[in-house]
């Protein structure tokens, strides 16, 4: 931009949006400054300053198998995400490469989906889920995971592969080039940043999400969401253990949202926004 | 270009998805239906049977559904307002020039990738705590007595918490939106004289447009279902003072086992979430034809 900045406009700018940054932070920066305190320290009022201790992480560990959880939500987040795409994938692909009238209504409808209220089928989805065994088990929920934000996906696959010139596949064809060869010479190299980016996205989606998998989960296949929510009922001072559990819970995803805030944008807006 | 037989496959392709999805939304659908108009106990099932729309009689005279009904919307217009309101001031802020900027944006965005449970504890027990909270140590420095937030205004408290979670997803949204603005548009606008608010209503406000109709509606499709927010702060308490319809269905599902006023419930809230569908479907469709 070729505005002419003054120092002052930027000082005051720079310092307005870290003050306000820092207040919308605080919550997370405050849950991890507490994790490193001890449980005394923790109720003692405003203190920035931890001592430093590592306990509340090892007693999270040691009292409530905090580990068993965190390999839960990576196992469902990762083994959900695999299962959407191996669905999704070839549908993007011929929705984007071969469309036909009525593309865009299947693609309007897939979204429509995502909108029906989960409570709606609450009763059902336990009926069904109780009555073929799978209540608390992983793959259960793994499915249920993927076909909650498989719209997401096959949407957000869509928008990347549109992108892909057609004329390189037609040239391709010409080449002689076998449909397989196609895929896998042709397409694949040009479609895997997509991918990966929907990849990182639906993996943020079934890390966080929180109905399902705190209603149809009791112990064995409890992911970080519902381990956290048991948080909820006792009234005891355990807010340091809370802050490790919590710290931990919300890290991994943390630090890969930062580096997808566009894939974000995208695949949130269903392309609308870029 | 399209032969037969690569139609066919596209077809083939395509299967997949669109059976598990018709399956995932036609058959938990359906039973939904059908036991909104059976009275069902999985506890006393003496007088299981067809009941007509007596369910949704005894849903409707419940007191706490106009008050759940309520709240829901309260919910998602007063998040709607904050978030956009301060969505929009938050991405002018950051789009200045800066020091900083990345950092700023990865502070800004990161309680977007809280999980719902986490966010709602950390507010419930370090921030917002009568005797222990941030809050409550601010109030009594200055002399103040704390609130107890869950107690006197829970409402409000879970509306603060789901706004502090959606703002940082408006404000991304709106800043690239606000990043594509042409910066030479602007210059142009000065050049004329423009002040700072008619450049803001009559430049970058319409450019916006798009994306906060975007925020709007994907915002109002998850705000409709709040739910861990409330399960884990105030439990849809005091009274019913904080429960909003997917609470209330779920109380009376897997609480109170009245499977077919729960189901009669969730009917509702489909029919609820469709209105709101409806508008949603035709803006990002629009949106598809550009």
């Amino acid at each position: 931009m070729a505005r002419a900045v003054t120092t002052q406009h930027k000082t005051i700018a720079t310092a307005a949006a870290w003050i306000v940054a820092l207040l919308i932070f605080f919550p997370i920066l405050y849950t991890i400054i507490t994790s490193f305190k001890s449980e005394q320290e923790a109720i003692q009022g405003f203190n920035l300053i931890p001592s430093g201790t590592f306990e509340s992480y090892s007693e999270v560990q040691a009292q409530s198998g905090y580990f068993k959880f965190f390999l839960n939500s990576v196992l469902l987040s990762v083994g959900s995400t695999i299962l959407a795409l191996l669905v999704a994938i070839p549908a993007a692909w011929s929705m984007a490469f071969s469309p036909t009238k009525r593309t865009k209504d299947i693609l309007m409808w897939m979204l429509s989906t995502k909108m029906m209220p989960a409570v709606a089928v609450l009763f059902p989805i336990y009926l069904i889920f109780r009555n073929l065994g799978l209540l608390d088990s992983r793959i259960g929920l793994m499915v249920m995971l993927m076909l909650i934000n498989l719209p997401i996906v096959v949407w957000m696959l869509y928008t990347y592969f549109r992108e892909i010139p057609g004329e390189i596949l037609e040239a391709a064809r010409m080449d002689g080039a076998s449909l397989w060869n196609e895929i896998i010479y042709v397409l694949t190299p040009m479609a895997v940043p997509g991918i990966a980016s929907t990849m990182l996205l639906n993996i943020i989606l079934a890390w966080n999400e929180a109905f399902w998998t705190i209603r149809l989960t009791t112990t064995n296949a409890a992911p970080l969401t519902a381990f956290i929510s048991s948080f909820s009922s006792p009234q005891g001072l355990f807010w340091a253990k809370l802050s490790a559990a919590s710290t931990l819970a919300i890290a991994p995803i943390l630090i890969m949202g930062w580096f997808s805030q566009k894939q974000l944008v995208r695949g949130l807006t269903f392309g609308a926004v870029k | 270009m399209a032969t037969q037989q690569t139609r066919s496959l596209a077809r083939f392709m395509m299967a997949p998805s669109v059976v598990l999805l018709f399956v995932w939304m036609i058959v938990p659908l359906a039973f939904t239906l059908w036991f909104s108009f059976q009275q069902y106990n999985p506890l006393n099932p003496m007088r299981d049977g067809f009941v007509g729309f007596s369910n949704y009689a005894l849903f409707y005279s419940n007191p706490a559904f106009l008050q759940s009904i309520l709240n829901t919307l309260t919910i998602v217009v007063s998040v709607l307002v904050i978030t956009v309101v301060g969505g929009i001031l938050l991405a002018m802020l950051i789009d200045q020039p800066m020091w900083g900027q990345g950092i700023v944006r990865i502070l800004v965005i990161s309680p977007f990738f809280v999980m719902p449970p986490v966010a709602a504890l950390v507010w419930k027990n370090m921030i917002m705590h009568p005797q222990y909270g941030v809050f409550a140590d601010i109030a009594r420095f200055f002399g103040l007595q704390p609130i107890d937030w869950f107690g006197q205004y829970p409402l409000t408290a879970i509306i603060i918490i789901v706004a502090w979670q959606w703002l940082p997803f408006a404000t991304l949204i709106l800043l690239t939106s606000l990043q594509s603005l042409d910066g030479e548009q602007k210059e142009a606008a000065e050049m004329d004289g423009a002040g700072f608010l008619s450049r803001f209503w009559y430049l970058t406000l319409p450019h916006m447009s798009r994306a906060i109709t975007v925020v709007i509606l994907i915002q109002t499709i998850f705000l409709l279902s709040v739910y861990a927010e409330i399960l884990v702060t105030t439990n849809g308490g005091p009274g019913y003072a904080s429960t909003n319809l997917p609470f209330l269905v779920y109380q009376k599902a897997l609480l109170e086992f009245k499977i077919g006023q729960a189901s009669a419930g969730g009917v509702i809230a489909v029919i609820l979430a469709n209105i709101v569908a409806f508008f949603a479907m035709r803006a990002v469709g629009k949106n598809l034809d550009k």
